[in-house]
């Protein structure tokens, strides 16, 4: 137990530190529970596992792992224990609102649990023989069905792992297209609002990125757009509803510009919420879209995933799609891959994963869609953008709001840090949101707006809840307009305070070294 | 509609807030062309949750699952028993449902569990450092084809036959649109792997051999002189794992040499689910880290100087560096990397190498039994829990005759390698603990009628 405190963390401190002066003997704070690395209070020779044989000797010779792995082990009970303490460290959708924008953090619904556990989905495995396992093609099939009605486009490719991967489905089509045309284009358009990923998945697969310039409201220049396009661009990577939270009003202008000059519209999907059920991108001339799952359509982001990025797809890049991909004929399903694309599929760009994709996402998102339907899907958009709507003009007078006069926003509200006190950023607000029990905002992104602050809030808060949050903000906002000290400093009830960020980058410690 | 909680005087109240007439209005900047009036035609309205269960049920009874009879199939997913504990703690809502770590001081639940995860990783696969996660191990193994092309300059990976054919693909996909070359191939039916020979084709262009351990037909082998030739020659030598349970009881990559170590982590904790979602693993030297794809979480301290975790060294990452970053992941596999961190917790390393041993074992006792079956051989001379049984016939057809019988006897490497007819005869078997000495009876009876 001494590695505990092995940052060296001494009574004292406090006094530096200042807000702690109630030290109790084990770190402790009543229901806010401290809780030890399993290196720490785990033993090699501990196991919370039981087996019914004794392990038979073994023979193999040299390749026989002789040295201690360093493996701790625990008991069941003391598994349940630290998992759940560090649950309760934790901050999550299930605790309260988690405007995390750009991230679709709405309400998970535990139906998609049971359904995703049913051992027809959950204990299937991918190369079993294809008459044993048609009900999971099943599902496939019927997710890919809904995802092109809703987009209105001609196909979905259904592998791809999350957004990211999607993004590179889409922009490995547009190459496989442009070969197959014979023109070697180089470069990738992409807005400087855009998501980290649009850029590093264009040059992952091979493409120079430029930038695409913006207007003073928040959107795509659509004339300096059409000035740059020619013969080496390859196509755009354009955010729509776009990451300002604005609906991109000239899309079918800049899909038809691109189109005229040779080139081919990736859409970033992650923001379909806005629109699911109103719009089509299908009738926006979009070429390519990938489909957070776990955004639009609620798998749970699981602290980080897993997500998962089908991609609709245009007609000219369909026949490019990847493998494998599930097909009807009556009422059986076919699986399409490396054996069979030849007669079928012959100018597939190949495979992005092993397997078909995220199954077990797939099933949660069916169960989401059925559920809400196509009338529920559309109060969905409604309300996600009604609540962004909400936050924006409630709080437009005390936070600024930079393209508030561009119009109503989709189902986000973005606000800079113009107008804080000295001193006071957008880092101190979201600190101070910590204190008053929420998760912060997106911050910093997009990188055209100062100090960003990106507040989804989602279809899912009631109204009482976004007042309570409204007024939290609020008064945060007064604080750092007003410079109280104290919220430089927050949190000051979370699990722990600010953390130096710093130090881990110099001193990288990235595994227990004890 | 249950999961949306405004009721129509909310929303009356909220659009008079906005200064909004109606809805519409919100909407006023889609142009005309493209708003749709009403739901869109030919779908179905809102439904119960008994009404979707129902239709849900439906389709997973169209499915047979692995655990209704003698299963064997592996080829890179393993059908291991998951304690119960496991599913029950990672659907606590404080892990489901929240996000990347990105606001420390209230996710250290989150990154407290990355840093075990990155630890238990980092042991088990013999390296230094693991990063928090991958999409599963194909990526994860392409990631590190492309790591090493920016560590050693140069763009030849060698690819052992042994390697997934899945995996393959992936990479050969990827590579013809990167500009990287690959020397790939099929695997020939042959007791021992093809690493002597890779050891030979080792030039100053080559930037990595990619290894896999145990190999896609269940090999074994000792990858000490393949990592000597690599470092002679400056590349680097790729190990991937798509069997972690096998590191029980076999040396790992890391201590053979393996400069790169990525694997499929799926086995422990995650279940079969038709694919995905799984979890890949990424773990490499020290000195390599700041090459790495993917999220990294490491410890500090706080202002009151509390020891707590952060994610760490992102200027690697997309957020940071757009097209310069090492990878364009971001959403990874956490959920499954908690899962498959809880279950190596349970199992320890006392757990570990007893469930290794026993898989052994039961894998040992069925390649006895299956080779007593007439014109019946195992082509491997060692194996961890998965061989390659040679058939003597096309193994594919076999499989769809016996699981008539309702068994799921292995992969055909006809399905592996379809355009290869001098593999069709191989049938990979797995056999892990959830098999029983009934099982394996039943498998050896069934063949030897079918081949009959
Ligand atoms: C606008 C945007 N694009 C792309 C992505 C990438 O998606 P994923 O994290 O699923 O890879 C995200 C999500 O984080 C996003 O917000």
């Amino acid at each position: 137990m001494t590695a505990l405190n092995r940052a060296g963390w001494r009574p004292e401190m406090n006094a530096a530190g200042g807000a702690d002066d109630s030290t109790t003997f084990t770190g402790n704070r009543a229901l806010m529970l401290e809780e030890a690395l399993i290196f720490e209070i785990g033993g090699s020779e501990t196991t919370g596992v039981d087996f019914d044989e004794a392990a038979p000797a073994a023979d193999l010779g040299a390749l026989a792992r002789t040295a201690p792995i360093g493996l701790p082990g625990l008991s069941e009970s003391e598994t349940v224990r630290h998992y759940t303490r560090l649950s309760r460290q934790n901050y999550a959708i299930d605790l309260g609102l988690f405007p995390l924008g750009s991230c679709t953090m709405k309400h998970n619904p535990r139906l998609n649990e049971k359904v995703a556990r049913m051992p027809g989905f959950a204990d299937v495995h991918p190369l079993q023989p294809q008459e044993t396992v048609q009900g999971a093609y099943a599902v496939i099939h019927e997710l890919a069905e809904w995802l092109i009605t809703l987009t209105g486009m001609h196909s979905v490719a259904m592998s791809p792992k999350a957004g990211a991967h999607g993004e590179l489905c889409g922009i490995l089509c547009i190459k496989a297209a442009l070969e197959a045309r014979g023109e070697d284009r180089r470069v990738i358009l992409v807005p400087e609002s855009a998501h980290g990923t649009n850029p590093a998945t264009a040059a992952f697969a091979g493409f120079t990125v430029e930038d695409i310039p913006a207007t003073e409201a928040g959107r795509v220049n659509l004339e300096a757009l059409k000035a740059r396009l020619g013969p080496d661009v390859a196509g755009v990577m354009i955010t729509n509803p776009n990451t300002c939270g604005l609906f991109e009003r000239e899309m079918k202008a800049i899909s038809d510009a691109v189109h005229a000059a040779g080139g081919y519209v990736y859409c970033d999907g992650a923001n379909f919420n806005a629109i699911v059920g109103r719009v089509r991108p299908g009738d926006l001339g979009v070429d390519a879209m990938h489909i957070n799952l776990h955004k639009t359509f609620s798998t749970p982001h699981g602290g980080g995933g897993p997500g998962s990025g089908p991609v609709v797809l245009s007609a000219a890049l369909a026949p490019f799609a990847p493998l494998p991909f599930v097909t009807k004929h009556g009422d059986d399903f076919r699986l399409i891959e490396e054996e069979n694309a030849g007669e079928d599929h012959p100018q597939t760009f190949g495979r992005m994963t092993a397997f078909h994709g995220q199954m077990g996402m797939f099933t949660r998102a069916l169960t989401y869609i059925l559920s809400h339907g196509a009338d529920g899907l559309k109060q969905v958009a409604e309300d996600a953008v009604l609540n962004a709507n909400y936050v924006l003009r409630s709080l437009e007078g005390v936070l600024d709001a930079p393209f508030a006069a561009s119009g109503p926003c989709m189902h986000e509200a973005l606000f800079s840090d113009k107008g804080l006190a000295e001193g006071f950023s957008t880092l101190d607000i979201a600190k101070g949101l910590i204190d008053e029990g929420y998760h912060p905002m997106t911050v910093y992104f997009p990188l055209v707006v100062h100090g960003a602050m990106l507040v989804e809030p989602t279809e899912t808060e009631s109204k009482a809840a976004l007042d309570q949050f409204i007024g939290a903000l609020r008064s945060i906002a007064m604080r750092a307009k007003n410079g109280d000290p104290a919220l430089k400093t927050a949190p000051h009830f979370a699990p722990r305070a600010r953390l130096d960020e710093t130090l881990a980058a110099r001193k990288p410690v990235l595994a227990w070294e004890g | 509609m249950r999961y949306l909680p405004l009721t129509s005087d909310d929303r009356t109240a909220m659009l008079a807030t906005i200064g909004a007439a109606s809805i519409d209005d919100l909407f006023a900047d889609v142009p005309a062309e493209a708003r749709l009036e009403g739901p869109i035609a030919g779908l179905p309205d809102h439904a119960s949750e008994l009404a979707v269960e129902r239709h849900m049920g439906a389709l997973a009874r169209r499915s047979r699952a692995a655990g209704e009879g003698p299963f064997f199939l592996g080829a890179g997913a393993y059908r291991h028993h998951v304690p119960a504990s496991v599913d029950h703690l990672i659907q606590r809502g404080e892990f489901l449902t929240a996000y990347t770590p990105y606001q420390p001081e209230i996710a250290q639940g989150t990154l407290q569990m990355l840093f075990e995860f990155q630890s238990q990783v980092a042991r088990l696969l013999g390296t230094d450092v693991a990063n928090a996660s991958m999409y599963d191990g194909s990526t994860a193994c392409w990631e590190a084809i492309v790591m090493a092309r920016r560590i050693t300059k140069r763009a030849k990976a060698l690819l052992s036959t042994g390697l997934h054919p899945h995996y393959r693909s992936v990479a050969r996909t990827m590579a013809k649109y990167t500009g990287d070359v690959l020397v790939d191939g099929d695997p020939r039916l042959e007791a021992g792997t093809d690493w002597a020979a890779l050891a030979d084709s080792i030039d100053k262009d080559t930037s990595c051999v990619v290894v896999q351990y145990p190999d896609i037909l269940g090999r074994i082998d000792d990858m000490t002189k393949l990592a000597e030739a690599c470092q002679a020659a400056g590349a680097l030598l790729i190990a991937v794992v798509t069997e972690p349970v096998a590191l029980g009881l076999i040396k790992s990559p890391g201590e053979m040499g393996a400069d790169i170590v990525v694997g499929e982590g799926q086995s422990l904790g995650v279940g079969l689910q038709f694919g995905g979602p799984y979890v890949g693993l990424f773990a490499c030297k020290t000195k390599y880290v700041r090459q790495m794809p993917g999220r990294l979480c490491g410890e500090t301290v706080d202002a009151n100087g509390k020891r707590g975790f952060v994610l760490t060294l992102s200027t690697r990452e997309q957020h940071i560096r757009r097209e310069k970053a090492t990878s364009n992941i971001c959403t990874n596999s956490g959920l499954c990397a908690l899962a498959f961190s809880i279950h190596m917790t349970l199992l320890g390393e006392a757990g570990l190498r007893q469930l290794a041993a026993i898989n052994h074992g039961r894998a040992k006792a069925a390649a006895a039994e299956l080779a007593k079956v007439p014109g019946v051989s195992v082509l491997n001379n060692s194996f961890f829990n998965e061989f390659t049984l040679l058939l003597p016939t096309a193994a594919r057809p076999v499989i769809h005759k016996l699981a008539e019988k309702d068994i799921l006897g292995g992969v055909s490497l006809g399905r592996l390698y379809p355009d290869n007819a001098g593999l069709e005869n191989g049938l990979v078997v797995a056999v892990t603990e959830t098999v029983t000495e009934a099982d394996i009876s039943a498998f050896a009876a069934a063949l030897k009628e079918v081949l009959a």
